[in-house]
């Protein structure tokens, strides 16, 4: 059980660079501040990119969990 | 509030801008890889396309464009869209890119044909480079409806000197 809890999920599992990235702006989009969403992905760039974009773009990582190939990424917005 | 104060708060708007000078696929999908990951980090981009880059975003079919016979020629010659490049290394007479959409497929990386789509509902700006146009013959009809306008090289220079990256591919 996660010590998160997540407003809404993106599952961008078996995406490669830079679909991750893009899908996360866009689901981002519909959400208000202060919201958290969760993005599954199994791209191991992932885990390096999208602490990247989140701070290029103002949004901060409030943890990062691995789960088999899976890593889950909790990201809050604004 | 002060300037410093307001610059802080709103993110800095650090636009890109690439040439696409090219018109292989493997090079376009560099460009827009870059391009469509530049406008999910919510910066503003251009593309330029000019010379052989104007295959990428040319509509499919109407092999004979062009007014006089030397036009005619190197349009049928350099017939080419989005769908329908070669690779830059190992075409193998088409082989090459066959190969390649099969191996990027199965890795779920999006089309060419897609990007150009995804590219546009981000905010991606297109423009076709009107010298190019001129000396192959080619109107703005003959281009996807994706495109914005048609611009000459001082445009892009204008764009180009604002922007913080600039790529030519």
């Amino acid at each position: 059980m996660s010590q998160f809890t997540a407003d809404k999920t993106l599952d961008a599992r078996g995406l490669s660079c830079p679909m991750p990235s893009v899908k996360t702006a866009l689901a981002l989009e519909a959400m208000g501040q202060g919201q958290v969403l969760l993005i599954l992905t199994d791209d191991p760039v992932s885990r390096r990119d999208l602490p990247v974009w989140a701070e290029s773009t103002g949004n901060t990582i409030l943890g990062l969990e691995e789960e088999g190939a899976t890593i889950k990424i909790f990201l809050k917005k604004g | 509030m002060n300037k410093m104060e307001r610059d802080m708060q709103q993110p800095k708007k650090t636009p890109v801008t690439i040439v696409l000078f090219s018109g292989e696929l493997d090079k376009a999908m560099a460009a827009f890889v870059i391009a469509t990951a530049a406008a999910s980090m919510g910066m503003p981009v251009n593309i330029f396309f000019t010379f052989w880059g104007l295959n990428v975003i040319k509509k499919k079919g109407g092999l004979i464009k062009g007014q006089n016979w030397m036009q005619k020629m190197l349009n049928v010659v350099n017939y080419g869209h989005a769908r329908k490049l070669a690779l830059s290394k190992l075409n193998m007479m088409g082989m090459g890119p066959v190969m390649l959409k099969e191996m990027m497929g199965k890795k779920r990386v999006p089309s060419l044909d897609e990007f150009i789509k995804m590219a546009k509902a981000m905010g991606v700006k297109f423009y076709p480079c009107e010298m190019s146009m001129t000396v192959m013959g080619l109107k703005k009809e003959d281009f996807i409806d994706e495109c914005d306008d048609v611009i000459g090289a001082v445009s892009y220079l204008s764009v180009a000197k604002d922007s913080n990256i600039n790529l030519f591919i």
